[in-house]
């Protein structure tokens, strides 16, 4: 009997056909205040930008772009710090944020009392961090624009592509949370996050690294993630860039399908 | 047919056994409680109820429906009061009605009147604009049990309800629960405070350590397992044990506490005129009808508030 109801609704248990509501809920939250954080969340690249860009920038002078002609060192580093922004806010949404409101708001408990399930819960909060990550995206292209950082109508495909690589870090994250039981071990997240934004050919080309080393920033998300920003920013598209779509969305697929996997674990503990 | 069957119900963390093989069965318009001590496996038992704890064995179905299986309709039946208030403190106390509603899929034409009335039901309709987080503790509580009901739900799960709240708002809190008692809402209550139970439950079972001890109505229960009064008699800290001797032989029953001496007999006041006549005299001696506290004292060999 019970075999049976499994096998004709394999998500009945899991989803209640309402994400609806946790995007509604999320939207009404967001106009009656948060705008600290929301502001917040914009000005960080935009402070590296202006720090980096045109600070270190006049030392740096210009550097090679992704087709051999030579840019301006902020514009070298902006459809960087753009992905790396996109990684951050979508990290924090889907550790910080759902373990935060998991343990300590009870925010998630109480939805899960009503007809909502788990993957209501998670589509719902996913949908409300890629619509913050769009809206800063495209206030960074606002400031790309006005810094005369844009050079070429492909860069509007920045926007889409920083929601790409924030699915595929949000879904990989909340999977992640599932396992951690405590805010020391979301320490251990900023550990890897931090190297990352350092070392993936952000702030300086890649053939400065030794071979090997290379090869260890190629197989990490967030060096594809700034290669293809960078194609896009110049208009530059090649074979390797499709390579750099690919990879995240091979990574959304398998994050999505291991967040899936591990939804009760997250949720009904 | 009735409305929650549990059977071998059981939940295993690790080596701790939290829920351990429970039957139980809840008539629909019954108010049924769970009676135990903090950790008994009441509350894991009440989030097996609702689909959002997995049971590690034996079988629940609600309303036909395994929890397990089909969590959010067996929930669309269901209100869910937990023992810690888990409002929205992001939103309004009258947007954390509507919000609970939209969770549900009601629509904004049912839930702007719903929600007016259960502001009213809270005794909170001058609050409706108020942040939750100004509330006081039984106002958020009231409000976490009004919440529970926009979807007019057919159960109501409440977990330790008027746990942390000062008599008066006990007494307020039970009085909304007497009303939906009327209407036909079938409750389930966990509660480790006797009077509690006692005021709400029909029928109920004793839990300790995830093992159900005993069942019935609280009368029932009383009257099998302890006598009609009990003499309390307080002789100091130091002198309780030592006494025990004397009297002993008066009740059909003694029990000696860390503060006090409890002799189970059918004659309350006869019982005391035996003490005094044995040349003792009690610092304070109380004779009462025996309670569920004198039930569980007598099944686990503990009292139920540690």
């Amino acid at each position: 009997m019970a075999e049976v109801t499994r096998g004709a609704e394999p998500f009945a248990a899991l989803y209640g056909r309402n994400a609806r509501a946790v995007i509604e809920r999320g939207f009404k939250v967001i106009r009656h205040q948060n705008w600290a954080v929301m502001v917040s969340g914009f000005f960080e690249p935009v402070f590296y930008l202006l720090a980096m860009g045109l600070g270190l920038g006049g030392l740096v002078g210009d550097v090679t772009g992704p087709d051999g002609q030579p840019i301006s060192y902020a514009a070298f580093i902006a459809p960087a710090l753009l992905a790396t922004s996109a990684m951050n806010g979508a990290i924090y949404d889907s550790t910080w944020n759902v373990f935060f409101k998991l343990r300590f708001a009870r925010l998630y408990q109480a939805m899960l009392q009503t007809s909502l399930g788990p993957m209501d819960v998670a589509l719902g909060e996913i949908f409300m961090a890629l619509f913050r990550g769009f809206l800063y995206a495209v206030g960074f292209m606002v400031v790309m624009l006005v810094m005369g950082l844009v050079v070429s109508p492909w860069a509007v495909l920045m926007i889409p592509v920083a929601l790409l690589i924030a699915v595929g870090f949000a879904s990989v994250g909340m999977a992640v949370t599932s396992y951690l039981k405590s805010f020391q071990q979301m320490d251990v997240v900023q550990v890897v996050m931090l190297p990352m934004f350092l070392f993936s050919a952000t702030l300086f080309p890649i053939d400065v690294f030794p071979t090997a080393i290379q090869w260890f920033v190629q197989a990490m998300p967030l060096w594809h993630g700034v290669e293809l920003m960078r194609d896009l920013a110049v208009g530059h598209l090649d074979v390797a860039t499709a390579g750099h779509a690919l990879y995240f969305v091979v990574m959304s697929v398998l994050g999505v399908w291991f967040t899936a996997s591990r939804l009760r674990a997250l949720f009904l503990r | 047919m009735p409305v929650i069957v549990a059977r071998d119900l059981t939940k295993v963390y690790g080596d701790n056994r939290a829920v351990d093989g429970i039957d139980f069965e809840i008539a629909r318009g019954e108010s049924f409680g769970l009676l135990g001590p903090n950790g008994a496996g009441k509350s894991t038992t009440m989030r097996m109820i609702g689909g959002t704890l997995q049971r590690t064995g034996g079988s629940m179905l609600v309303a036909g429906l395994d929890p397990a299986e089909r969590g959010p309709e067996v929930r669309a039946h269901l209100g869910v009061v937990p023992q810690q208030d888990n409002l929205d403190e992001e939103l309004s106390v009258r947007d954390n009605l509507i919000m609970y509603g939209r969770y549900f899929g009601l629509p904004y034409s049912y839930l702007r009147a719903k929600a007016d009335e259960l502001l009213e039901f809270a005794q909170l309709t001058d609050r409706g604009k108020a942040k939750v987080g100004s509330l006081s503790g039984g106002m958020k509580r009231r409000l976490t049990i009004a919440r529970s009901l926009v979807n007019e739900p057919k159960v109501l799960l409440l977990d330790e309800p008027t746990t942390g709240l000062d008599p008066q708002a006990r007494h307020v809190l039970w009085d909304r629960l007497f009303r939906l008692k009327e209407v036909g809402v079938t409750l389930v209550v966990t509660t480790h405070f006797m009077d509690e139970a006692e005021q709400l439950c029909d029928r109920l079972v004793v839990i300790d350590r995830g093992r159900i001890m005993a069942e019935g109505t609280p009368r029932q229960l009383i009257r099998q397992h302890s006598t009609r009064e009990v003499l309390e008699l307080r002789f100091g800290a130091d002198r309780n044990a030592a006494v025990v001797a004397q009297v002993e032989d008066i009740g059909s029953r003694i029990e000696v506490l860390p503060d006090r001496v409890l002799i189970y007999t059918d004659d309350g006041e006869g019982a005391l005129e035996a003490v005094t006549t044995r040349g003792l005299s009690p610092v304070t001696s109380l004779v009462r009808r025996s309670s569920l506290e004198d039930v569980f004292l007598r099944l686990t060999g503990r009292s139920l508030i540690d």
